[in-house]
């Protein structure tokens, strides 16, 4: 041991030694934090990519901004069990709560101008979550998440070559937009089907996984509407309809399907759909029961992050969900903490 | 044998450097985690939270081991502002470790996130849904974490200090293996 304030000869050299260490800690730091990576795909890029040029709307969700809530039920009639064992697909009726939702990132938006609709469900069985969001056309409109942002950022500027080179760049994005040219529109929430179109692995009693996906199809007569029919009636006609449809003729339904891959079907890619003739298994029934606020409604505080998931379904090499947990808890994150951009009445309150 | 101990005991130095590696671990996955949209968000995701949880616990033994056993007495000839700067800166620690598991369970809770951490064990909710609550737990859990960091650099830069500079024995009192003095051995 030194003498008390006697510093040893190496002294310079070990402050030099001291200072390098808290400047390396502090350099890994903000590297992991991607301080020094601005061209990471940070959830925060996600959200300014989906951000409109009027700017974000403050205290709701950052996409699938407009919407409507319900409550309901989820019916299993059991066929479930064989492909996974989660206590939700074992028969029995087990309590639900979604939103109906337009793919916009405006919660104002005249719904006759847009062209996807989304379903977010969360059915809890024996106190374990599913939690999922779906979406109307059949297939997503790109391969990744990376895709996704290059679309956002693609359609957003005015130059028309920017879809062009993104088009070129992406040519799975073709059969989306075929899709959305010519698959008909309906003036009901009720009368849409919604694909989850991520692939997840169920898990059966005894350990054996299957490749799924899974859909919700209509039980209501699907009756078509021209685009231009739609918006004579108005820009919040689908939050109106579903509203008078439930009150009129009581709960709607959908049936859940799930699709069970065969060996070598795309998993991690959800723009490409798995070829027809695949297994399909109907494990139950989505009754909607009540149509709730939207504003004070139980939904508000809910994140349809895809990924809560029971035991006996869990991810597959679909990098969707992951990047849609991210950015969906930033969204949440943001939206909560502006709160006071969307108040609630004074009756919801809580 | 005095009667206060010269070193910590054996079990507090493991704990020590076992929670020392968890915790830089924590803080670097934690910023790593909500920086990215790739595959591995959802595995960060799950050993940040089941990692939390066990700091939680292991700090609370840790904690039960320090009123047992005590800590050793700091140099006499250390300045008496140097020593209130060491006492101050071990309780915020202990409170970081306390605090930091807490308000992220407290703001997963108020998110109404399920807590479901590796091994599929379940954390019952204690705290209802609020975006209120939610946003104040997230901020704190958020800034708390830099300051966490900075208060853990500054920890390591005095230990540095003792070890290197002055030399006061003080390393040794925590250190896992022991270096008494110059002529042991290399190891």
């Amino acid at each position: 041991m030194n003498q008390p304030g006697n510093l040893p000869r190496s002294g310079l050299g070990s402050l030099v030694l001291i200072a390098a260490v808290l400047a390396g800690g502090a350099a890994a730091f903000a590297y992991t934090a991607g301080w020094l990576s601005p061209d990471r795909l940070t959830p925060e890029r996600m959200i300014a990519a989906l951000t409109p040029p009027s700017g974000a709307p403050l205290g709701h969700r950052r996409n699938h901004a407009k919407g409507i809530c319900f409550t309901g039920v989820f019916e299993a009639n059991g066929n479930g069990v064989e492909l996974s064992r989660a206590r939700v697909f074992e028969r029995g009726t087990y309590p639900a709560l979604g939103r109906f939702n337009l793919g916009t990132a405006d919660p104002n938006a005249v719904d006759a101008t847009v062209r996807v609709r989304g379903l977010g469900l969360q059915i809890v069985a024996d106190g374990e979550e599913w939690r999922m969001a779906l979406i109307n056309p059949p297939f997503f409109a790109v391969s990744t998440p990376q895709s996704f942002h290059e679309l956002l950022i693609a359609s957003g500027k005015k130059d028309p070559d920017a879809m062009k080179t993104f088009i070129q760049a992406n040519p799975e994005f073709a059969a989306f937009a075929a899709w959305a040219k010519s698959a008909p529109w309906t003036a009901s929430y009720a009368e849409e089907p919604y694909h989850g179109l991520n692939s997840f692995i169920f898990t059966d009693a005894k350990g054996g996984g299957h490749a799924v996906r899974w859909s919700l199809l209509p039980s209501a007569e699907v009756v078509p509407i021209s685009q231009a029919e739609l918006e004579k009636r108005g820009s919040n006609f689908l939050e109106q309809e579903i509203v008078e449809r439930v009150r009129a003729s009581g709960p709607q339904r959908w049936t859940m399907v799930t699709t069970v891959a065969d060996p070598g079907d795309p998993t991690a890619d959800p723009s490409k759909a798995w070829p027809e003739g695949r297994r399909t298994v109907q494990v139950g029934t989505l009754v909607v029961q009540r149509i709730e606020q939207e504003r004070d409604g139980p939904c508000r505080d809910i994140n349809f992050d895809p990924t809560v998931l029971p035991r006996g379904i869990r991810l597959s090499d679909d990098p969707f969900p992951a990047a849609r947990s991210s950015v969906y808890r930033k969204s949440y994150d943001l939206r909560a903490a502006e709160a006071s951009d969307y108040p609630r009445t004074e009756a919801g309150k809580p | 044998m005095s009667n206060e101990p010269h070193r910590f005991a054996p079990i507090q130095r493991l704990l020590h450097w076992l929670m020392a590696a968890c915790i830089v671990a924590m803080l670097f996955i934690g910023v790593g985690m909500v920086s990215t949209v790739a595959p591995k968000y959802l595995p960060l995701i799950l050993i940040h939270k089941t990692l939390g949880v066990t700091l939680l616990v292991l700090v609370v033994i840790r904690l039960a081991l320090r009123l047992h056993y005590g800590a050793p007495p700091l140099p006499d000839d250390l300045p008496p502002a140097i020593k209130l700067g060491a006492r101050l800166s071990h309780l915020a620690l202990y409170g970081f470790m306390i605090i930091m598991p807490l308000l992220g369970l407290g703001m997963l809770w108020a998110a109404a996130y399920p807590i479901v951490l590796y091994g599929g064990i379940q954390i019952p909710a204690l705290l209802a849904p609020s975006d209120r609550v939610h946003t104040l737990l997230w901020d704190a859990h958020f800034y708390l974490g830099f300051a966490f960091f900075a208060l853990v650099l500054l920890h390591l830069a005095a230990a540095l200090f003792h070890a290197l500079i002055r030399r006061d024995g003080v390393f040794a009192t925590i250190a896992l293996l022991s270096l008494r003095n110059k002529t042991t051995p290399a190891e």
